[in-house]
Protein backbone atom coordinates (compact mmCIF):
# COMPACT_ATOMS: atom_id res chain seq x y z
CA UNK A 1 0.00 0.00 0.00
CA UNK A 2 3.10 2.37 0.12
CA UNK A 3 5.27 3.93 2.58
CA UNK A 4 4.14 7.27 3.60
CA UNK A 5 6.61 9.75 4.08
CA UNK A 6 7.98 13.27 2.60
CA UNK A 7 9.40 11.90 -0.06
CA UNK A 8 5.97 10.01 -1.22
CA UNK A 9 4.46 13.37 -0.87
CA UNK A 10 6.82 15.33 -3.06
CA UNK A 11 6.10 11.81 -5.27
CA UNK A 12 2.40 12.14 -5.32
CA UNK A 13 2.37 15.97 -5.59
CA UNK A 14 4.69 15.80 -9.15
CA UNK A 15 1.49 13.22 -10.51
CA UNK A 16 -1.36 14.79 -9.60
CA UNK A 17 -2.08 12.89 -6.10
CA UNK A 18 -3.62 9.88 -8.50
CA UNK A 19 -0.59 7.48 -6.97
CA UNK A 20 -2.13 7.48 -3.18
CA UNK A 21 -4.24 4.04 -2.79
CA UNK A 22 -6.92 3.09 0.19
CA UNK A 23 -5.39 2.95 3.00
CA UNK A 24 -7.30 -0.58 3.59
CA UNK A 25 -9.07 -3.69 2.06
CA UNK A 26 -12.45 -4.35 2.19
CA UNK A 27 -12.41 -7.79 0.97
CA UNK A 28 -15.40 -10.80 1.63
CA UNK A 29 -15.23 -12.76 4.69
CA UNK A 30 -13.73 -15.94 4.49
CA UNK A 31 -15.25 -19.28 6.05
CA UNK A 32 -12.40 -19.68 8.87
CA UNK A 33 -9.83 -17.66 10.76
CA UNK A 34 -7.69 -18.54 13.63
CA UNK A 35 -8.90 -15.28 15.23
CA UNK A 36 -12.35 -13.44 14.42
CA UNK A 37 -12.08 -9.99 16.71
CA UNK A 38 -15.86 -8.50 16.66
CA UNK A 39 -15.62 -4.69 16.77
CA UNK A 40 -13.38 -2.41 14.72
CA UNK A 41 -13.09 0.67 16.81
CA UNK A 42 -9.21 1.59 18.47
CA UNK A 43 -9.16 -1.64 21.17
CA UNK A 44 -10.46 -4.13 18.09
CA UNK A 45 -7.70 -2.68 15.83
CA UNK A 46 -4.87 -2.64 18.53
CA UNK A 47 -5.73 -5.82 19.75
CA UNK A 48 -5.66 -7.27 15.85
CA UNK A 49 -2.27 -5.14 15.88
CA UNK A 50 -0.24 -6.76 18.33
CA UNK A 51 -1.39 -10.02 17.39
CA UNK A 52 0.18 -9.64 13.96
CA UNK A 53 3.28 -7.90 15.32
CA UNK A 54 3.58 -9.46 18.58
CA UNK A 55 2.63 -12.92 18.29
CA UNK A 56 3.18 -13.96 14.45
CA UNK A 57 -0.64 -14.20 14.47
CA UNK A 58 -2.26 -12.90 11.54
CA UNK A 59 -4.88 -14.84 9.80
CA UNK A 60 -7.37 -12.54 12.02
CA UNK A 61 -10.58 -10.81 10.96
CA UNK A 62 -11.99 -7.43 12.37
CA UNK A 63 -15.89 -7.39 12.23
CA UNK A 64 -17.27 -3.94 12.49
CA UNK A 65 -21.19 -3.93 12.19
CA UNK A 66 -21.41 0.37 11.55
CA UNK A 67 -18.10 1.90 10.05
CA UNK A 68 -14.43 1.43 11.02
CA UNK A 69 -13.66 3.83 14.30
CA UNK A 70 -17.37 4.72 14.11
CA UNK A 71 -18.50 4.00 17.82
CA UNK A 72 -17.06 5.59 20.93
CA UNK A 73 -12.88 5.41 18.48
CA UNK A 74 -15.07 8.71 17.02
CA UNK A 75 -16.55 10.53 19.76
CA UNK A 76 -14.13 10.83 22.97
CA UNK A 77 -12.33 13.98 23.66
CA UNK A 78 -9.24 12.73 22.92
CA UNK A 79 -7.40 12.84 25.79
CA UNK A 80 -4.64 10.77 26.89
CA UNK A 81 -3.11 9.97 30.25
CA UNK A 82 -1.98 7.98 32.63
CA UNK A 83 -1.99 9.56 36.37
CA UNK A 84 -3.75 7.26 37.91
CA UNK A 85 -3.62 5.86 41.73
CA UNK A 86 -3.83 2.16 41.72
CA UNK A 87 -0.89 0.06 40.19
CA UNK A 88 -2.98 -2.40 37.74
CA UNK A 89 -4.53 1.18 36.21
CA UNK A 90 -1.41 2.81 36.23
CA UNK A 91 0.26 -0.37 34.19
CA UNK A 92 -2.09 -0.70 31.46
CA UNK A 93 -2.46 3.40 30.96
CA UNK A 94 1.00 4.46 31.35
CA UNK A 95 1.86 1.21 28.71
CA UNK A 96 -0.89 2.80 26.05
CA UNK A 97 0.53 6.44 26.79
CA UNK A 98 4.38 5.14 26.40
CA UNK A 99 2.75 3.45 23.27
CA UNK A 100 1.36 6.45 22.02
CA UNK A 101 4.83 8.46 22.08
CA UNK A 102 5.67 6.33 19.15
CA UNK A 103 2.38 5.21 17.38
CA UNK A 104 2.76 7.34 14.28
CA UNK A 105 6.08 5.99 13.57
CA UNK A 106 5.47 2.55 14.67
CA UNK A 107 2.15 2.79 12.44
CA UNK A 108 3.68 4.85 9.65
CA UNK A 109 0.69 7.45 10.19
CA UNK A 110 0.46 10.41 11.81
CA UNK A 111 -1.96 9.50 14.95
CA UNK A 112 -1.10 14.04 15.77
CA UNK A 113 -0.33 12.48 19.57
CA UNK A 114 0.50 15.75 21.21
CA UNK A 115 2.21 15.74 24.24
CA UNK A 116 1.14 19.10 25.62
CA UNK A 117 0.44 18.32 28.88
CA UNK A 118 -2.99 17.24 31.29
CA UNK A 119 -4.29 18.85 34.42
CA UNK A 120 -6.41 17.64 36.79
CA UNK A 121 -7.59 20.77 38.92
CA UNK A 122 -7.46 20.29 42.93
CA UNK A 123 -10.62 22.80 43.69
CA UNK A 124 -11.61 21.08 47.44
CA UNK A 125 -9.02 20.27 50.13
CA UNK A 126 -10.15 16.78 49.86
CA UNK A 127 -8.57 17.07 46.46
CA UNK A 128 -5.54 18.43 47.29
CA UNK A 129 -5.17 15.31 49.66
CA UNK A 130 -6.03 13.09 46.78
CA UNK A 131 -3.78 14.22 44.71
CA UNK A 132 -0.49 14.71 46.41
CA UNK A 133 -1.28 11.02 46.83
CA UNK A 134 -1.56 9.98 43.58
CA UNK A 135 1.43 11.81 42.70
CA UNK A 136 3.25 10.09 44.73
CA UNK A 137 1.78 6.74 44.12
CA UNK A 138 2.70 7.38 40.19
CA UNK A 139 6.03 8.57 41.64
CA UNK A 140 6.56 4.48 42.79
CA UNK A 141 4.83 3.59 39.47
CA UNK A 142 7.35 5.05 37.52
CA UNK A 143 4.75 7.34 35.76
CA UNK A 144 5.99 11.02 35.77
CA UNK A 145 3.46 13.66 37.65
CA UNK A 146 3.52 16.31 40.11
CA UNK A 147 1.34 18.36 42.39
CA UNK A 148 1.58 22.11 40.98
CA UNK A 149 0.69 25.09 43.52
CA UNK A 150 -1.68 27.56 41.72
CA UNK A 151 0.50 29.92 40.14
CA UNK A 152 1.43 27.07 38.15
CA UNK A 153 -2.06 26.73 37.29
CA UNK A 154 -2.09 30.20 36.09
CA UNK A 155 1.26 29.97 34.28
CA UNK A 156 0.32 26.96 32.62
CA UNK A 157 -3.34 27.67 31.71
CA UNK A 158 -3.82 31.36 32.26
CA UNK A 159 -7.48 31.57 31.17
CA UNK A 160 -7.96 29.57 34.18
CA UNK A 161 -9.49 32.19 37.33
CA UNK A 162 -7.79 29.98 40.05
CA UNK A 163 -9.49 32.33 42.49
CA UNK A 164 -13.40 31.64 41.86
CA UNK A 165 -15.52 32.26 44.64
CA UNK A 166 -16.74 28.81 44.71
CA UNK A 167 -14.13 26.40 43.86
CA UNK A 168 -11.25 28.12 43.90
CA UNK A 169 -7.86 26.83 42.26
CA UNK A 170 -6.03 25.23 45.28
CA UNK A 171 -3.31 23.09 42.77
CA UNK A 172 -3.70 20.28 40.46
CA UNK A 173 -1.65 17.32 39.48
CA UNK A 174 0.18 17.84 36.16
CA UNK A 175 1.20 15.27 33.90
CA UNK A 176 3.73 16.81 31.45
CA UNK A 177 3.77 13.29 29.15
CA UNK A 178 -0.11 13.28 28.83
CA UNK A 179 -1.70 15.33 25.81
CA UNK A 180 -4.15 14.00 22.80
CA UNK A 181 -3.51 12.35 19.94
CA UNK A 182 -6.33 12.70 16.52
CA UNK A 183 -8.94 9.56 17.66
CA UNK A 184 -9.99 9.30 13.74
CA UNK A 185 -5.96 8.64 12.63
CA UNK A 186 -5.56 6.20 15.74
CA UNK A 187 -8.15 3.58 14.35
CA UNK A 188 -7.14 4.27 10.36
CA UNK A 189 -3.28 3.72 11.47
CA UNK A 190 -3.69 0.20 12.94
CA UNK A 191 -6.71 -0.31 9.88
CA UNK A 192 -3.64 0.45 7.43
CA UNK A 193 -1.08 -1.93 9.45
CA UNK A 194 -4.05 -4.41 10.01
CA UNK A 195 -4.67 -4.88 6.58
CA UNK A 196 -1.24 -4.50 5.45
CA UNK A 197 -0.39 -7.65 7.56
CA UNK A 198 -3.29 -9.85 5.38
CA UNK A 199 -5.97 -9.37 8.04
CA UNK A 200 -9.48 -8.50 6.90
CA UNK A 201 -11.39 -5.91 7.84
CA UNK A 202 -15.44 -6.55 7.29
CA UNK A 203 -17.23 -3.26 7.81
CA UNK A 204 -21.05 -3.43 7.69
CA UNK A 205 -20.55 -7.11 9.16
CA UNK A 206 -22.65 -7.31 12.11
CA UNK A 207 -22.32 -10.40 14.69
CA UNK A 208 -25.73 -11.40 15.60
CA UNK A 209 -25.30 -14.74 17.24
CA UNK A 210 -22.39 -16.51 18.99
CA UNK A 211 -22.29 -20.54 18.06
CA UNK A 212 -20.54 -22.63 20.59
CA UNK A 213 -20.22 -26.41 21.26
CA UNK A 214 -18.99 -28.56 24.35
CA UNK A 215 -18.23 -24.78 26.14
CA UNK A 216 -16.12 -23.69 23.27
CA UNK A 217 -16.38 -20.94 20.48
CA UNK A 218 -16.76 -22.30 17.40
CA UNK A 219 -17.75 -19.36 14.92
CA UNK A 220 -19.68 -16.20 14.75
CA UNK A 221 -23.49 -15.63 12.79
CA UNK A 222 -22.93 -12.46 11.09
CA UNK A 223 -25.30 -10.12 8.72
CA UNK A 224 -22.86 -11.68 6.06
CA UNK A 225 -22.66 -15.31 6.36
CA UNK A 226 -21.47 -17.78 9.42
CA UNK A 227 -17.76 -17.39 10.08
CA UNK A 228 -15.66 -20.03 11.64
CA UNK A 229 -13.17 -19.27 14.06
CA UNK A 230 -10.38 -20.67 16.53
CA UNK A 231 -10.31 -18.15 19.13
CA UNK A 232 -13.01 -15.03 19.36
CA UNK A 233 -12.48 -11.71 20.76
CA UNK A 234 -15.20 -9.59 21.91
CA UNK A 235 -14.44 -5.65 21.87
CA UNK A 236 -17.86 -3.63 21.31
CA UNK A 237 -18.10 -1.56 24.58
CA UNK A 238 -21.07 -0.20 25.35
CA UNK A 239 -22.71 -3.49 23.42
CA UNK A 240 -20.73 -6.27 25.39
CA UNK A 241 -23.58 -6.72 27.52
CA UNK A 242 -25.65 -7.51 24.37
CA UNK A 243 -23.05 -9.98 22.71
CA UNK A 244 -22.46 -11.45 26.46
CA UNK A 245 -26.22 -12.84 26.24
CA UNK A 246 -25.42 -14.33 22.52
CA UNK A 247 -22.79 -16.49 24.17
CA UNK A 248 -24.43 -17.20 27.35
CA UNK A 249 -22.89 -15.38 30.46
CA UNK A 250 -23.86 -12.22 31.94
CA UNK A 251 -21.36 -9.37 33.09
CA UNK A 252 -21.01 -6.68 35.49
CA UNK A 253 -21.35 -4.20 33.02
CA UNK A 254 -24.06 -1.47 32.44
CA UNK A 255 -24.18 0.71 29.14
CA UNK A 256 -24.82 4.57 29.72
CA UNK A 257 -23.93 7.41 27.45
CA UNK A 258 -21.06 9.72 28.03
CA UNK A 259 -21.43 13.00 26.12
CA UNK A 260 -19.59 15.82 24.92
CA UNK A 261 -19.81 19.04 22.66
CA UNK A 262 -17.30 21.55 20.84
CA UNK A 263 -17.44 25.15 20.58
CA UNK A 264 -16.88 27.32 16.95
CA UNK A 265 -13.37 27.87 16.42
CA UNK A 266 -11.07 30.53 18.05
CA UNK A 267 -8.01 31.49 18.30
CA UNK A 268 -5.31 29.48 20.15
CA UNK A 269 -5.93 30.07 24.18
CA UNK A 270 -5.02 26.73 25.80
CA UNK A 271 -2.04 24.43 25.03
CA UNK A 272 -2.84 21.79 27.71
CA UNK A 273 -5.86 19.49 29.00
CA UNK A 274 -7.38 20.76 31.93
CA UNK A 275 -9.87 18.43 34.41
CA UNK A 276 -11.86 19.66 36.72
CA UNK A 277 -13.39 16.57 38.62
CA UNK A 278 -15.31 18.78 41.18
CA UNK A 279 -17.47 20.24 39.14
CA UNK A 280 -17.02 17.59 36.38
CA UNK A 281 -15.61 19.05 33.30
CA UNK A 282 -12.80 18.98 31.29
CA UNK A 283 -11.86 21.03 28.37
CA UNK A 284 -8.99 21.21 25.41
CA UNK A 285 -8.69 23.41 22.39
CA UNK A 286 -8.36 21.33 19.20
CA UNK A 287 -5.68 22.37 16.67
CA UNK A 288 -9.24 23.56 14.54
CA UNK A 289 -9.40 25.67 17.58
CA UNK A 290 -12.41 24.42 18.44
CA UNK A 291 -13.09 24.03 22.47
CA UNK A 292 -13.25 20.03 22.76
CA UNK A 293 -15.43 20.03 26.15
CA UNK A 294 -16.49 16.41 27.53
CA UNK A 295 -18.73 16.27 30.69
CA UNK A 296 -20.12 13.30 32.87
CA UNK A 297 -22.16 9.74 32.08
CA UNK A 298 -25.95 9.65 32.43
CA UNK A 299 -26.59 7.25 35.26
CA UNK A 300 -29.36 5.33 33.35
CA UNK A 301 -29.17 2.67 30.75
CA UNK A 302 -29.05 3.99 27.41
CA UNK A 303 -28.23 2.77 24.10
CA UNK A 304 -29.00 6.20 22.18
CA UNK A 305 -25.76 7.50 20.10
CA UNK A 306 -26.56 11.48 21.12
CA UNK A 307 -26.92 14.17 23.26
CA UNK A 308 -29.35 15.26 25.74
CA UNK A 309 -29.98 19.15 26.24
CA UNK A 310 -29.63 19.12 29.85
CA UNK A 311 -25.78 17.71 29.64
CA UNK A 312 -25.21 21.26 28.21
CA UNK A 313 -26.30 23.19 30.49
CA UNK A 314 -24.87 20.77 33.17
CA UNK A 315 -21.49 20.78 31.64
CA UNK A 316 -20.93 24.02 31.15
CA UNK A 317 -22.41 25.96 33.83
CA UNK A 318 -19.65 23.19 35.67
CA UNK A 319 -16.82 25.14 33.68
CA UNK A 320 -18.14 28.52 33.60
CA UNK A 321 -16.84 29.47 36.86
CA UNK A 322 -12.82 28.38 36.09
CA UNK A 323 -13.18 29.36 32.54
CA UNK A 324 -14.96 32.58 32.48
CA UNK A 325 -14.09 33.14 28.27
CA UNK A 326 -16.61 29.93 27.92
CA UNK A 327 -19.72 32.19 28.99
CA UNK A 328 -19.66 33.59 25.20
CA UNK A 329 -18.66 30.64 23.36
CA UNK A 330 -21.28 29.36 20.57
CA UNK A 331 -21.49 25.48 21.04
CA UNK A 332 -20.96 23.68 17.62
CA UNK A 333 -21.27 20.10 18.16
CA UNK A 334 -22.97 17.97 20.36
CA UNK A 335 -22.91 14.16 21.03
CA UNK A 336 -22.92 10.99 22.63
CA UNK A 337 -20.82 7.74 22.85
CA UNK A 338 -22.30 4.64 24.61
CA UNK A 339 -20.06 3.32 27.55
CA UNK A 340 -19.49 0.30 29.17
CA UNK A 341 -19.28 1.16 33.33
CA UNK A 342 -18.42 -1.50 35.58
CA UNK A 343 -18.63 -1.73 39.10
CA UNK A 344 -15.32 -0.50 39.77
CA UNK A 345 -15.06 1.64 36.77
CA UNK A 346 -12.23 -0.28 35.85
CA UNK A 347 -11.76 -2.50 33.22
CA UNK A 348 -12.06 -6.22 32.18
CA UNK A 349 -9.90 -8.25 29.61
CA UNK A 350 -10.31 -11.48 30.47
CA UNK A 351 -11.30 -15.18 29.69
CA UNK A 352 -14.82 -16.10 30.23
CA UNK A 353 -16.58 -19.13 30.56
CA UNK A 354 -16.87 -19.89 27.45
CA UNK A 355 -13.60 -21.66 26.12
CA UNK A 356 -11.57 -19.74 23.40
CA UNK A 357 -13.81 -16.69 24.09
CA UNK A 358 -11.83 -13.57 25.28
CA UNK A 359 -13.88 -10.02 25.99
CA UNK A 360 -12.16 -6.80 26.28
CA UNK A 361 -14.56 -4.27 27.91
CA UNK A 362 -15.36 -2.12 30.75
CA UNK A 363 -13.38 0.44 29.89
CA UNK A 364 -15.82 3.16 30.78
CA UNK A 365 -15.41 6.78 30.45
CA UNK A 366 -11.95 6.37 29.38
CA UNK A 367 -11.55 3.73 26.74
CA UNK A 368 -9.36 6.19 24.28
CA UNK A 369 -6.55 6.72 26.22
CA UNK A 370 -5.76 2.96 27.02
CA UNK A 371 -6.04 1.80 23.18
CA UNK A 372 -2.61 0.97 22.30
CA UNK A 373 -1.95 -1.07 26.06
CA UNK A 374 -5.32 -2.30 25.84
CA UNK A 375 -4.69 -3.80 22.20
CA UNK A 376 -1.07 -4.76 23.89
CA UNK A 377 -1.88 -6.89 26.80
CA UNK A 378 -5.25 -8.22 25.56
CA UNK A 379 -3.22 -9.63 22.51
CA UNK A 380 -1.18 -11.64 24.73
CA UNK A 381 -4.11 -12.25 26.63
CA UNK A 382 -5.56 -14.34 23.19
CA UNK A 383 -2.30 -15.63 21.75
CA UNK A 384 -1.08 -17.28 25.19
CA UNK A 385 -3.87 -17.03 27.39
CA UNK A 386 -2.24 -14.92 30.14
CA UNK A 387 -0.90 -11.44 30.38
CA UNK A 388 1.10 -9.96 32.94
CA UNK A 389 -0.39 -6.23 32.04
CA UNK A 390 -4.19 -7.49 32.43
CA UNK A 391 -3.67 -10.10 34.90
CA UNK A 392 -5.71 -8.08 37.73
CA UNK A 393 -8.38 -6.95 35.05
CA UNK A 394 -10.14 -10.24 34.78
CA UNK A 395 -13.64 -10.63 35.54
CA UNK A 396 -13.39 -12.70 38.40
CA UNK A 397 -12.27 -9.81 40.16
CA UNK A 398 -16.19 -9.27 40.85
CA UNK A 399 -16.71 -12.76 42.50
CA UNK A 400 -13.58 -12.62 44.87
CA UNK A 401 -13.61 -8.95 45.72
CA UNK A 402 -10.32 -8.01 44.21
CA UNK A 403 -11.13 -4.57 42.78
CA UNK A 404 -8.97 -1.67 40.89
CA UNK A 405 -11.23 0.70 42.88
CA UNK A 406 -9.97 3.93 40.49
CA UNK A 407 -13.90 5.42 41.07
CA UNK A 408 -13.18 5.69 44.45
CA UNK A 409 -9.22 6.92 43.63
CA UNK A 410 -11.10 9.33 41.33
CA UNK A 411 -14.08 10.55 43.12
CA UNK A 412 -15.73 10.55 39.78
CA UNK A 413 -16.49 8.47 37.03
CA UNK A 414 -13.12 8.83 34.69
CA UNK B 1 -29.84 15.39 19.97
CA UNK B 2 -32.53 13.29 21.98
CA UNK B 3 -35.81 14.01 23.73
CA UNK B 4 -35.97 15.11 27.57
CA UNK B 5 -36.56 11.35 29.02
CA UNK B 6 -39.76 12.41 31.09
CA UNK B 7 -41.64 10.12 33.94
CA UNK B 8 -44.56 10.50 35.70
CA UNK B 9 -43.96 9.84 39.49
CA UNK B 10 -46.83 7.17 40.49
CA UNK B 11 -46.63 8.78 44.19
CA UNK B 12 -47.27 12.62 43.35
CA UNK B 13 -48.22 12.50 40.00
CA UNK B 14 -45.81 15.47 38.53
CA UNK B 15 -44.48 14.73 34.95
CA UNK B 16 -40.85 14.98 35.88
CA UNK B 17 -37.85 15.31 33.36
CA UNK B 18 -34.79 13.99 34.11
CA UNK B 19 -33.10 16.68 35.85
CA UNK B 20 -35.09 16.39 38.39
CA UNK B 21 -35.29 12.44 38.95
CA UNK B 22 -32.30 10.08 40.11
CA UNK B 23 -31.49 7.09 38.61
CA UNK B 24 -31.23 3.88 40.74
CA UNK B 25 -30.09 1.00 38.39
CA UNK B 26 -31.89 -2.34 37.72
CA UNK B 27 -34.89 -3.29 39.44
CA UNK B 28 -36.44 -6.30 41.06
CA UNK B 29 -32.92 -8.19 42.12
CA UNK B 30 -33.30 -10.45 44.75
CA UNK B 31 -30.91 -9.26 47.42
CA UNK B 32 -28.28 -11.34 48.73
CA UNK B 33 -26.49 -11.12 52.22
CA UNK B 34 -24.71 -13.39 54.94
CA UNK B 35 -24.69 -17.08 54.25
CA UNK B 36 -25.12 -16.30 50.37
CA UNK B 37 -22.78 -18.31 47.93
CA UNK B 38 -20.01 -16.07 46.12
CA UNK B 39 -22.04 -16.24 42.83
CA UNK B 40 -24.83 -15.23 44.49
CA UNK B 41 -23.57 -12.07 46.00
CA UNK B 42 -21.46 -11.41 43.04
CA UNK B 43 -24.45 -11.42 40.92
CA UNK B 44 -26.79 -9.36 43.45
CA UNK B 45 -24.07 -6.60 43.98
CA UNK B 46 -22.39 -6.62 40.20
CA UNK B 47 -24.49 -8.45 37.23
CA UNK B 48 -26.42 -6.28 35.47
CA UNK B 49 -29.78 -6.90 32.81
CA UNK B 50 -27.99 -4.41 30.91
CA UNK B 51 -30.57 -4.87 27.91
CA UNK B 52 -31.19 -3.56 24.61
CA UNK B 53 -34.67 -3.18 24.89
CA UNK B 54 -37.02 -3.43 27.59
CA UNK B 55 -35.83 -2.33 31.09
CA UNK B 56 -37.30 -2.20 34.87
CA UNK B 57 -35.54 0.13 36.93
CA UNK B 58 -35.78 2.32 40.16
CA UNK B 59 -35.76 6.22 40.25
CA UNK B 60 -36.15 8.75 43.03
CA UNK B 61 -38.00 11.33 42.26
CA UNK B 62 -34.99 13.60 43.92
CA UNK B 63 -36.41 16.98 43.40
CA UNK B 64 -40.08 16.60 44.27
CA UNK B 65 -41.57 13.83 46.88
CA UNK B 66 -38.53 11.89 47.49
CA UNK B 67 -39.58 8.60 46.77
CA UNK B 68 -38.34 5.72 45.30
CA UNK B 69 -40.82 4.48 42.24
CA UNK B 70 -40.26 1.56 39.21
CA UNK B 71 -40.37 2.46 35.25
CA UNK B 72 -40.32 0.30 32.73
CA UNK B 73 -38.46 1.67 29.84
CA UNK B 74 -36.99 0.79 26.73
CA UNK B 75 -33.23 1.64 26.69
CA UNK B 76 -32.65 1.91 22.72
CA UNK B 77 -35.94 4.11 21.94
CA UNK B 78 -36.29 5.51 25.04
CA UNK B 79 -39.91 5.17 25.21
CA UNK B 80 -41.28 4.66 29.01
CA UNK B 81 -44.23 2.26 29.49
CA UNK B 82 -44.84 3.02 32.96
CA UNK B 83 -44.06 3.98 36.08
CA UNK B 84 -45.33 1.98 39.62
CA UNK B 85 -45.00 1.52 43.10
CA UNK B 86 -42.06 0.74 44.55
CA UNK B 87 -43.58 -1.66 46.90
CA UNK B 88 -43.88 -4.36 44.34
CA UNK B 89 -40.94 -7.66 43.22
CA UNK B 90 -42.67 -7.25 39.90
CA UNK B 91 -43.89 -5.35 37.21
CA UNK B 92 -48.11 -5.48 37.56
CA UNK B 93 -50.21 -6.74 35.16
CA UNK B 94 -51.07 -3.32 33.11
CA UNK B 95 -47.28 -2.63 32.66
CA UNK B 96 -47.14 -5.89 31.25
CA UNK B 97 -49.61 -5.77 29.31
CA UNK B 98 -48.68 -2.24 27.89
CA UNK B 99 -45.11 -3.36 26.93
CA UNK B 100 -46.55 -6.63 25.06
CA UNK B 101 -49.00 -4.28 22.93
CA UNK B 102 -45.56 -2.36 21.92
CA UNK B 103 -43.19 -4.95 21.67
CA UNK B 104 -44.79 -8.22 20.44
CA UNK B 105 -43.20 -11.48 21.64
CA UNK B 106 -41.89 -9.74 25.02
CA UNK B 107 -42.20 -11.70 28.07
CA UNK B 108 -41.67 -11.35 31.77
CA UNK B 109 -38.63 -13.81 33.05
CA UNK B 110 -39.68 -16.80 33.94
CA UNK B 111 -43.50 -16.31 32.34
CA UNK B 112 -44.07 -18.89 29.78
Amino acid sequence: MGHYSALAVAREALRDHRGWQRAWKSPEPRRRYDVVIVGAGGHGLATAYHLGKNHGITNVAILEKGWLGGGNTGRNTTIIRSNYLQDASAAIYEKARALYETLSQDLNYNVMFSPRGVMMLAQTEHEVRGYRRTAHANALQGVETEFIEPKRVKELCPIIEVRGPRYPVLGALWQPRGGTARHDAVAWGYARRCSEMGMDIIQKCEVTGIRTSGGEVKGVVTTRGDIDCGKLGIVVAGHSGHLAEMAGFRLPVESVALQALVSEPVKPCMDVVVMANTVHGYMSQSDKGEMVIGGGADGFINYTQRGSFSHIEETVRALVETFPMISRLKMLRHWGGIVDMTGDRSPILSRTPVGNLFINCGWGTGGFKAIPGSGWGFAELMAKGESPLCAECGLDRFREGRFIDESVAAGVAH
Amino acid sequence: MRDMLILTCPYCGIRCDETELAPGGEAHLKRFGPGSSDEEFEAYLFMRANPKGVHFERWRHAYGCGKWFHAARNTVTLEVYGTYSAQVHEPPQEIRDAISTRVPGWRWKGES
